[in-house]
């Protein structure tokens, strides 16, 4: 997903003694490959993960980590594992987060069964440093987000991200970690951008996987970029590791008129966005999903009304493994003259 | 006062209601689904919503001026046994867009919830509790009974198929008009929402749907004594996509796979149904 393969390898690296494959980048090969044998109507994230797990076995991998988690991602794995097995390949799967909930005990023993050597201190250890060097580069990301629309010299943010992204891989200590978060932040600050005061804004919300894999939303965002545009986008993995319950707590605190119990996965939480993107007087909001997310379209409707009381333009993408690419740039740039206009 | 139960979703699952709104003589309205109420909710509906969910808003569009108040619950339990995700989105959903007087309860102590719609409608909580009782006595030894008859199936002589689906698509008397279509054979249709979810483990380790796994559990149960397995969906149905992919390439017996969108036309459906009995029949 995105670039938390990073983290993802830098800690498994760490308290496994093992070779560890990166899942290939994903390409139209690996859609085709994972809606062959997808049913029909599932959602589009488990053709693309499927997909991508046919490729890394292909490559030689014999073990698979998969997370669970709300709504259907939770159910994944064992359909995953039961399609994989019957195409004839032989490997592990192993499923993180079963019933919604992290199960530590199960945890321990994979790893275990893995590496017999494992020590829990340094995977504590290296655990922390993980979830510290992922907050960081949320940190970063929503910094990148806010101005990559307006740096003077083309691709001068992404570059210094991989730059960055190198340097975090070979880190050892939490200080050291801290050292070079800061120093890549100035670096990052001194990067040259023309960006006036009142340029438009556009807030990105919708569900977990679409918005943070890039390649499943067709460089959604690196599009809007073009059109010289502050981005704001609250779903990252901090937030769902870190602060999922306590801002859906808040949710259902601050938009009471619209909602009175709690909806599954995102859905609460893109409610009490959309209402706060509308507060903060963002012109746009731009709700993404992957085509039958069963809660976020439940949840569409009132994410309407809210942006029709507040009169705030709001388009909705749903994205399919065959979505045509072109598409969605005519619908993108329709929606940019819009607010360009309403401006004036 | 006339308090509003829409047939759909929940409806099959809040059967003991019926029974306690006329323990307190309040008159429970509820219309079965026709034409109409499909589009009613086609209109009113998003598009890309499965067709129970039209269904449903079909019924409370249907039924907001027939009615003082409409019952909407909040189903939900632990995170072992959860529901669907439209199901908790039903009440924010009406709420939000129809202007009716909305009756609703969150599924924390059943007791607790019938004590405070009982109140809320203005009766004694003597009067409650005592009708409470009374409709727990009279829905258990109903649905006793068809759990019953449904198991006496399994030891006819004719045919067995087995109908796995969610309550409120194979109680449903609209989508019926297909299940309809079996009757003209000689074949015992067995239902697989009368099952307890005892057996869902032998089939699938980590389901966490609470109906998923009573549907799965019928399947463990009798996939042994049944001659075929009929899967009766919506089109698109979250669970259903997954849970019956898995049971499809874990079951041996011959299946039918019947996904419904629109229900224009019956004649695809009939040709389906009749060449999967003669292959039943040969066996």
């Amino acid at each position: 997903m995105g670039d938390y393969y990073v983290p993802a390898k830098y800690l498994l690296n760490k308290i496994v003694d093992a070779e560890i494959l990166v899942a290939p980048f994903i390409t139209a090969k690996t859609i085709e490959l994972g809606s062959k044998y997808s049913p029909e109507f599932v959602c589009t994230p488990f053709k693309y993960t499927l997909g991508t797990m046919i490729e890394s076995l292909d490559n030689g991998a014999n073990i698979l980590i998969q997370f669970g988690g709300g709504c259907r991602y939770g159910y994944y794995s064992e359909l995953q594992e039961q399609i994989l097995k019957d195409l004839g390949y032989k490997f592990e799967l192993l499923n993180l987060i079963t019933n919604g909930k992290a199960n530590i005990k199960r945890i321990y023993k994979m790893i275990k069964r893995i590496d017999k050597n494992f020590n829990v201190f340094k995977g504590l250890y290296y655990f922390f440093i993980t979830i510290k060097m992922v907050k960081y580069m949320d940190k970063i990301d929503d910094y990148i987000r806010k101005n990559i629309g307006f740096e003077i010299n083309k691709s001068s943010f992404s570059n210094l991200k991989k730059e960055m992204l190198e340097k975090f891989a070979s880190v050892n200590n939490p200080f050291s970690l801290y050292i070079l978060y800061k120093k890549y932040f100035k670096r990052f600050k001194k990067i040259k951008i023309n960006k006036s005061k009142n340029c438009l804004k556009v807030g990105i919300i919708g569900e977990l996987y679409t918005l943070m894999e890039p390649f499943s939303n067709y460089y959604l965002e690196r599009e809007l970029a073009k059109f010289n545009i502050e981005l704001k986008r609250f779903t990252n993995v901090t937030y769902l590791l870190l602060k999922y319950k306590k801002v859906n707590k808040k949710a259902l605190k601050k938009s009471k008129e619209y909602m009175k119990y709690q909806f599954s996965a995102d859905a609460s939480s893109n409610v009490y966005w959309t209402k706060y993107l509308c507060d903060k007087k963002y012109d746009g909001i731009i709700h993404i999903k992957s085509s039958f997310c069963t809660p976020e379209i439940g949840v569409m409707p009132i994410l309407d009304k809210i942006a029709n009381e507040k009169n705030v333009p709001m388009i909705h993408f749903s994205f399919d493994s065959n979505t045509s690419e072109v598409g969605i740039k005519t619908r993108l740039e329709a929606f940019y003259d819009m607010i360009e206009m309403r401006r004036k | 006062m006339k308090v509003g139960l829409p047939k759909g979703l929940y409806y099959y699952y809040c059967q003991k209601w019926v029974y306690f709104f006329n323990e307190l003589n309040v008159e429970v309205i509820s219309y079965d689904t026709n034409k109409e109420i499909i589009e009613l909710g086609n209109n009113s509906a998003n598009s890309e919503m499965c067709l129970s969910m039209k269904i449903f808003l079909g019924h409370i569009n249907y039924l907001q001026d027939k009615c003082d108040y409409i019952l909407i619950p909040n189903l939900h339990y632990d995170k072992k046994n959860q529901m669907c995700a439209n199901f908790n989105c039903l009440y924010d959903l009406v709420s939000n867009f129809f202007k009716v007087k909305l009756l609703t309860f969150d599924n924390k102590k059943e007791i607790k919830n019938y004590l405070k719609v009982g109140k809320e409608l203005g009766f004694k909580s003597k009067q409650i509790k005592k009708a409470y009782k009374i409709a727990t006595i009279k829905y258990n030894k109903t649905f006793k009974k068809l759990k019953l008859e449904n198991m006496n199936k399994l030891n006819s002589i004719n045919k067995k198929i087995l109908l796995v689906g969610h309550s409120y698509n194979i109680r449903d008397k609209y989508l019926n008009e297909v299940i309809d279509l079996f009757k003209k054979f000689n074949i015992e249709i067995i239902y697989s929402d009368l099952f307890d979810d005892d057996y869902y483990f032998y089939l699938s380790k980590e389901l966490y749907w609470k109906y998923s796994k009573i549907n799965v559990s019928s399947v463990a149960y009798c996939k042994e004594q049944v001659d075929g397995i009929v899967f009766f969906t919506t089109f698109p149905c979250g669970l259903d996509s997954l849970v019956n992919e898995l049971l499809m390439r874990k079951i041996d017996k011959p299946y039918l796979n019947l996904v419904i969108d629109d229900l224009d036309s019956l004649a695809g459906m009939e040709t389906r149904i009749e060449s999967f009995v003669d292959i039943i029949e040969q066996d």
